[in-house]
């Protein structure tokens, strides 16, 4: 998958100071209104774990992911609007454990094999796994009925990987005016559905929509597209997720 | 079995579309109308509903596929559903499903073949001073006697397809059983509209806030404040939505109000309406109550007749107020305020994120005050006897009574009207619970309570509730309800965020494990680390509260979980004969080793 685009430069700012300061770990961050927590840590080279959010989209608040302790409540940083004087509590022991169970949660709701999947070091799930100290699955494997659906002549849509993330569901409806996807059931029975009977391939979905990109998995995978980039040399082999955040804060 | 499904099918669904104006944030009420006349909501009519509704079929089926009491697929004409509680079991719904399955030949879960019957379990149903008890169709039949099905299912048998009326009657019994504050003195129909008529809609708000009443549903919000800051918020139209999704297992209060007290609710929605300056007012009446529908719609028939509701109320010119029932489809979620406005709109009961709140982008993001039937009550009898009155009732911070809805091992089980600050025990000895070895506290969302905490308070200030109180003697494994407790959030997590969707699941397993005798020191801990973590990281309220039955029983009853606890270092979660289960079974051998 090609995800290069997925995090967009800061904008310089110039002096101009932003009219909303809060204080996250101690550090003072200056946000737009308008803004969520998430959105101005990112501008000021604050990495927030998260998953579900994607920089194009509007943020549904899925994963929980990036849940930071915000004036004394955890909130999920992507849906919180960030708010003068607020202060937020977001690299903390107690925040990585949480964050870090939520992908376990993950990794045994669907089945993730890592060492032979396409998405292997350009997978957010999985660098996340690695960032937040993953060392292996410690939950039970759930081991749910779920289908690979390979009706498409691009794409394969494989619902084993699926994470309910909601990003195709959102840029096929927003970004693409489409609407190919939308939940279906409730609780541990959710999952991804297409707007056909006959699978993905009975949609309007082509390759170059932007729901064929955004997948933070492999769950969505454009098809004779995977290994041009040979495993050791991804994304997130070379550096972790969040790294390029990261590099955008200001030298003290 | 049903009225024919083809040609006229899609005329049909068309013309429920059409009588709710093509709008969208309808489409419960036309799934629900097609559910009730097909048995079913077949592809077709997914389709017709989609372009009736300028939708996709995926967001149609998103929607649908949300509710338990929607079906996809044809299921039976008679649908017969039995709550599966801790009380209802006590009470031998096994035995009636028992009775059910001999009658009609099939197991729970299935469908006779001539497409006559369904039998399945559902989760509570808010009948449990009347269990065991069973929801066939729309009817509630209480205090079932075993020996009376096999006359059920004869009578239904017979019935010609499709026939109306429905040959079952429900036969809910009364549950109140003591009054005090709230409900002992009389209330004609308009009482409270009249004399908060009488002041300005500010001095409403005002009496309200001076009451110190709060949100009766279990968060406690003052709603005083919550009505301000709905009316303090610009927009175009100010909802009023009364909150009668009672799905708590364990509580029947707001049914019982609702089924004598409408006066009372609907007065007080009409007080808030006038206070908030809106003009409508939604009942979300959960869909186990739909027997209520027509009693509940004449009430309101009357009162648009005595110009109670309607254009003009109490003839003050300007003040023009209604009030609609939106019936749900089988979601406890959509208890839970943000859920059932999306419900309310026509989606799935998903919750959202705050804020912004309700009181200010609430249905169809207009300002909206939700409150318990409950609280509504409330108002409407501060609206007649004064804020001073209802604050000289109770304790400091909790003014006022509570219902509580006693059901489990004791020898009264109802609805009790008690004044806020009462003892556990003084709770026990009124409902003749002398033996009781714990309490479940606010249903499965609150907690256990040991005898230890039996001195402690009914209030907010200690222990707050919604109303939720069900008793268990020595003869009931607290651990075995907390495990029943979470198959209940397993099967009513909505799934939107992972922590609840995957963590309630995971919580159950680990519940099972322990019951089963097979946990270790390390699961155990393991549990406790992750019941913490769904409660802290969850979306709503509901996740939020999933653990507490694995939380409050590790922190009140640590015995128990030591007396199940292996002493191995590690056990796995499921035997190796149980592993080889299958194996065996195909093979059709046991092991040369069996039992090793």
């Amino acid at each position: 998958m090609d995800q290069t685009s997925s995090f967009p430069r800061a904008e310089t700012t110039a002096s101009v100071p932003k009219p909303i300061r809060f204080v996250v770990d101690g550090t003072i961050v200056e946000a737009e209104p308008g803004q969520s927590v998430l959105q101005a840590c990112d501008d000021a080279g604050i990495y927030i774990p998260r998953l579900c959010y994607h920089p194009d989209l509007a943020p549904a608040g899925n994963c929980r992911v990036c849940t930071c302790k915000i004036n004394g409540r955890n909130s999920a940083a992507c849906v919180t609007p960030a708010v003068h004087g607020m202060a937020v509590e977001n690299d903390t022991p107690q925040l990585t454990a949480d964050r870090r169970t939520l992908i376990e949660m993950l990794f045994v709701e669907g089945i993730h094999p890592c060492p032979y999947c396409v998405a292997s070091g350009d997978c957010e799930l999985q660098a996340l796994g690695y960032r937040l100290g993953m060392v292996a699955p410690t939950e039970t494997y759930q081991w749910q009925p779920r289908t690979m659906d390979a009706t498409h002549p691009d794409i394969t849509l494989d619902h084993d990987r699926c994470i309910l993330c909601s990003r195709c569901i959102r840029a096929s409806r927003m970004e693409d005016g489409k609407t190919i996807f939308a939940f279906s059931g409730r609780g541990i029975e959710m999952h991804l559905n297409v707007d056909a009977d006959g699978g993905l391939g009975a949609t309007q979905m082509a390759a170059i929509d932007k729901a064929a990109s955004v997948c933070p998995v492999a769950c969505i995978v454009i098809k004779r597209d995977s290994y041009k980039i040979p495993d050791g040399r991804r994304r997130f082999d070379t550096m972790p997720i969040g790294a390029d955040i990261e590099a955008r804060r200001a030298k003290p | 079995m049903f009225p024919g499904m083809s040609s006229t099918h899609e005329t049909t669904v068309k013309q429920f579309i059409a009588d709710v104006g093509a709008d969208r944030t309808r489409l419960l009420d036309v799934a629900l109308a097609v559910q009730k006349r097909y048995g079913h909501i077949s592809n077709e009519a997914v389709a017709t509903m989609a372009s009736g509704f300028g939708l996709h079929a995926v967001e149609v089926e998103d929607t649908l596929s949300f509710y338990a009491f929607l079906d996809r697929t044809p299921r039976g004409q008679f649908r017969i559903r039995l709550s599966q509680t801790p009380i209802s079991l006590m009470k031998g719904a096994a035995m009636i499903a028992r009775a059910f399955e001999a009658s009609l030949g099939i197991a729970m879960g299935e469908t006779t073949p001539d497409g006559k019957f369904t039998l399945e379990w559902t989760n509570d149903i808010g009948m449990a001073d009347q269990e065991p008890a069973a929801l066939i169709n729309n009817a509630v039949l209480t205090n079932l006697p075993e020996a009376e099905i096999p006359g059920i299912i004869a009578n239904l048998r017979q019935r010609p397809d499709g026939e109306d009326p429905f040959p079952l009657k429900s036969s809910v019994q009364p549950s109140l059983i003591q009054t005090g504050p709230l409900l002992a003195a009389q209330f004609a129909p308009g009482d409270a509209i009249r004399a908060a008529l009488a002041i300005t809609p500010d001095q409403v708000i005002d009496e309200i806030t001076r009451s110190q009443l709060r949100g009766r549903g279990g968060a406690g919000f003052p709603t005083g404040m919550k009505w301000r800051f709905t009316r303090k918020s610009a927009g175009e139209h100010h909802y009023v939505v009364c909150n009668a999704d009672e799905g708590e297992p364990g509580t029947f209060k707001d049914r019982m109000l609702l089924t004598d007290f409408p006066d009372l609710v609907f007065d007080g929605m009409v007080v808030a309406g006038y206070a908030l300056g809106a003009r409508q007012g939604i009942v979300y009446l959960r869909g186990e109550y739909t027997y209520l529908w027509d009693s509940l719609q004449a009430n309101l028939k009357a009162r648009r007749e005595n110009g109670l509701l309607g254009a003009s109320i109490w003839g003050r010119a300007g003040f023009d107020f209604d009030i609609r029932i939106q019936l749900g489809a089988g979601a406890y979620i959509c208890g839970e305020e943000s859920s059932l406005l999306e419900s309310l709109e026509g989606k799935r009961g998903a919750p959202r994120d705050r804020p912004p709140f309700p009181t200010e982008h609430g249905y169809l993001h207009q300002p909206t005050a939700i409150d318990n039937v409950e609280t509504l009550a409330c108002a409407a009898r501060i609206m007649v006897n004064g804020a001073a009155w209802f604050s000289g009732i109770g304790t400091r911070e909790s003014t006022g009574s509570k219902l509580l809805s006693v059901a489990g091992d004791c020898t009264r089980p109802g609805v009790y009207d008690l004044p806020f600050g009462m003892t556990i025990n003084d709770l026990l000895d009124l409902v003749g619970a002398p033996d009781a070895a714990f309490v479940q506290y606010s249903g499965p969302s609150g907690q256990a309570v040991a005898p230890k905490d039996f001195g402690r308070q009914i209030a907010y200030e200690d222990l707050s509730t919604g109303g939720s109180t069900m008793i268990f003697n020595a003869d009931r494994d607290v651990l075995d309800i907390a495990r029943q407790c979470m198959d209940f959030f397993v099967s009513e997590s909505c799934g939107w965020c992972t922590p609840c969707r995957v963590g309630t699941t995971l919580l159950k397993q680990g519940m099972e494990k322990i019951v089963a005798g097979r946990a270790t020191h390390a699961d155990i801990q393991a549990l406790e680390s992750m019941a913490n973590t769904v409660s802290r990281m969850s979306r709503c309220g509901l996740g939020q509260m999933a653990p507490n039955p694995v939380l409050t029983t590790m922190r009140d009853f640590p015995e128990r979980y030591e007396a199940c606890m292996r002493s191995e270092l590690f056990m796995p979660t499921t035997s190796l004969n149980d592993a080889l289960r299958e194996a065996v079974s195909i093979q059709g051998r046991e092991p040369a080793e069996a039992n090793a």
